[in-house]
């Protein structure tokens, strides 16, 4: 180790590795992970929204995870975004094409993507 | 791409209840749901509750889940990994709160009763990285107060935010660890020593294990700033051969530092140099005492010398040195990173900062606790520790291992720090904190720790080797029903003595534990010899067992279990005859209770 930098370079390239570790952020994407979320592709969408939210460089602000059975199986995949102060969004069947759009408008824009939202699809 | 991270602890307590089988269930789980590219393992060091081990964290939802079993595993990924649904029945929810109607989902670590009052400084990454990635720690901002100290201050700085710091020697001391880098930095020598005494040895502590075994780099990190504060080129952890995972993975991080440069030459091209070895001890007591622990790595009979010579003039090999503790080095990076004012703004006036208990003895949460110097015992006991099982009454804290005392459940609203503790004879110790309720025997305990301190007393000065069997002579002689009042006065006489004349600490704190209990508890010694009882039923040659006629139906299980055959025994009894009671014959019964706890009418009892 012949700098600081070099000392930084290996932080910034960990820090997203680790940064699970420190528990729930200010974002929380939740998915819809039950048996009927998975038979209607939750898995791909799930995975999507990890690598775009990392991709971005969301991951400090941005928490995905995972949850049961949300109760309305006809709308599934179904993502719901927690934002601290801010009412719940709810985005329903969705795919892995629609997740890259919620990432780039919804958490990187601040942009609530209403056509995926459930008012419009129910 | 990892969505989610499962953290299973390595530390010593859960490898010993099964952690390794655990991981390798995982990654058998793992593969077979075919989540290899979505989910890590993590092996790290203790998360603190070993009572609930083993243990595992699954993030980012902080789930917490106590007691694993190899068996379990598959439900864990099976439902929580891949479906994303808690498995509820092991996850520890217990947030101290009467009715916890909250679902297990919603619960997260930092909510939980153990947790919630703590603050973890030397703790803040074990259980939270992979001790054997030297990159999770500089994610971690590891390093980074080794880069600063080396870039940007001169060693006289260094030394000054230590001191401002206020931070206090961990090892039981309490001596400013500023003051202890000042005196050495002037002395002029071609070499001086960096040396971290990792040699615990009170009974019932694990702290500095535990910081090794989880975060060993900044134990690496903080030897290196204290180099280079005060000229040191070289550095030695003196580690217990009995914690092998520890120097196992210290091991690893040194290998992992030379590697990356972290240790050797031109560290970050300040033209600083520094490296580091491993001493293993061989578990002798007194090698905790920094002169002995010297000698040893010298490679002589851990024995201690006298001082003055200090060791800032005259320590290792003659040069001088710089001796802390495992978790006084565990704060150095983090008060250069954060500063002074900020180690300074915890804690209580004259002790900053925290300190790290290890819990053990009569308590529910047994584990590793890092609590703001000034708590109360209550706070520790009660809220963090879970209050004392089978609803037994808390009677006294004992701290400080065989050199420190007991607090009394009178005094349970103390606030922990050095000053405190002194002022009521006890002593912080190195952190071992043994919680007893009202079934132990105080001079029992005292006994205990006086059959330690005999076997370790190094026999070099005649007070300590001496001193310290005459001692414990005494307490077998009113264990056993046959002191007197006079030998009351003359155990406290001697207690002073051998405080006064011993050569090192280990002999001059050796007769704390009889003074403290004789202070606090000395109705308990006095009932043991004026009335010949053991009031808490522990002392075998004062207790009787009976067996209360009226409530005895003559079964026959006490005699059964009996393995003196002191019990009477019915071979033949007419049909239609109710059975005799049993009876005891006390010339061949042992006292070991056998009889008490098979029988189902509560009829035996114990005075």
């Amino acid at each position: 180790m012949k700098s600081l930098a070099e000392l930084q370079a290996i932080k910034d390239r960990m820090k997203d590795k680790v940064i699970l570790r420190e528990g729930s952020s200010d974002v929380r994407v939740v998915v819809g992970m039950a048996t009927c979320g998975i038979a209607a592709g939750a898995r791909p969408v799930l995975n999507t929204f990890v690598e775009e939210v990392n991709k971005e460089g969301l991951s400090e602000k941005v928490t995905v995870s995972q949850t049961g059975c949300i109760g309305i199986c006809q709308f599934e995949p179904v993502v719901e975004i927690f934002e601290a102060g801010k009412e719940k969004v709810t985005y329903v069947k969705m795919d892995a094409e629609k997740a890259k759009r919620v990432v780039s408008e919804h958490l990187k824009g601040g942009k609530v993507v209403t056509e995926y939202t459930i008012a419009n699809n129910a | 791409m990892i969505r989610a991270h499962v953290l299973i602890c390595g530390g010593t307590g859960c490898t010993s209840s099964g952690s390794k089988a655990i991981q390798a269930a995982f990654t058998d789980a793992i593969a077979k749901n075919g989540l290899e590219d979505e989910i890590k393992l993590v092996q790290t060091g203790c998360f603190g509750l070993c009572a609930l081990g083993p243990v595992v964290i699954v993030y980012p939802d902080g789930t917490f889940y106590s007691r694993v079993t190899p068996e379990d595993v598959e439900e864990i990924v099976s439902e929580h990994l891949l479906k994303g649904r808690v498995v509820e029945r092991l996850a520890y929810t217990d947030t101290g709160k009467e009715v916890a109607e909250v679902a297990a989902s919603e619960i997260s670590l930092s909510d939980t009763a153990f947790y919630k009052s703590q603050n973890r400084v030397v703790l803040r990454n074990c259980g939270v990285i992979d001790p054997e990635n030297i990159e999770e720690y500089i994610a971690m901002d590891g390093y980074q107060a080794l880069g600063k100290v080396l870039t940007e201050m001169t060693p006289e700085e260094v030394i000054k935010v230590v001191t401002d710091s206020g931070l206090r020697g961990r090892g039981g001391g309490g001596f400013p660890t500023g003051r202890k880098w000042s005196l050495c930095a002037p002395n002029k020598a071609p070499q001086k020593y960096v040396v971290c005494n990792a040699d615990e040895g009170d009974p019932g502590a694990f702290m500095d294990r535990s910081v090794l075994e989880g975060d060993p780099h900044c134990i690496i990190e903080a030897m290196a700033i204290a180099g280079y504060a005060i000229g040191a080129t070289q550095g030695y952890v003196y580690v217990r051969a009995e914690y092998p995972i520890a120097v196992k993975r210290l091991q690893i991080a040194i290998d992992q530092a030379r590697e990356y440069g972290l240790l050797g030459k031109d560290i970050f091209g300040s033209g600083f140099d520094f490296d580091l070895h491993i001493r293993l001890g061989a578990g002798a007591f007194v090698c905790g005492e920094e002169t002995a622990l010297m000698t040893s790595i010298e490679g002589n009979r851990g024995e201690p010398r006298p001082r003055p010579p200090y060791p800032a003039v005259k320590g290792l090999y003659e040069s001088p040195t710089v001796e802390n503790n495992v978790e006084t080095f565990a704060n150095i990076p983090q008060i250069i990173l954060r500063g002074a004012d900020w180690f300074a703004s915890m804690g209580t006036e004259k002790s900053k900062g925290t300190k790290v208990f290890a819990l053990g003895g009569k308590i529910k949460h047994t584990g590793l606790v890092e609590i703001p110097m000034g708590t109360t015992l209550r706070e520790i006991i009660e809220d963090i520790g879970g209050g004392i099982p089978n609803g037994k009454k808390f009677k006294a804290a004992q701290t400080g291992g065989p050199s420190g005392g007991c607090i009394p459940a009178s005094l349970i609203d103390t606030e922990v720090d050095y000053d405190n503790l002194i002022a009521i004879g006890c002593m912080m110790g190195s952190g071992g904190m043994i919680v007893m309720d009202e079934d132990n025997c105080m001079v029992d305990m005292a006994k205990f720790f006086l059959e330690f301190t005999v076997d370790e007393s190094c026999g070099k000065c005649t007070p300590c080797r001496v001193g310290t069997k005459r001692l414990l002579e005494m307490l077998d002689k009113i264990t056993k029903g046959q002191g007197t009042l006079e030998d009351l006065d003359e155990l406290e006489r001697l207690c002073y003595y051998i405080k006064e004349n011993s050569l090192c600490g280990l002999g001059q704190t050796a007769p704390n534990p009889v003074l403290a209990t004789l202070r606090f508890f000395r109705d308990e010694y006095v009932a043991h010899v004026v009335d010949k009882k053991c009031p808490a039923g522990v002392c075998k040659d004062l207790l009787k067992f009976e067996i209360d006629k009226d409530k005895c139906i003559g079964c026959g299980m006490c005699a059964r279990q009996c393995p003196a055959s002191a019990i009477s025994k019915t071979d033949y009894i007419a049909p239609g005859k109710k059975l005799p009671a049993h009876e005891i014959d006390p010339n061949k019964c042992v006292k070991c209770g056998a009889c008490m706890s098979v029988c189902k009418f509560k009829a035996i009892s114990k005075k």
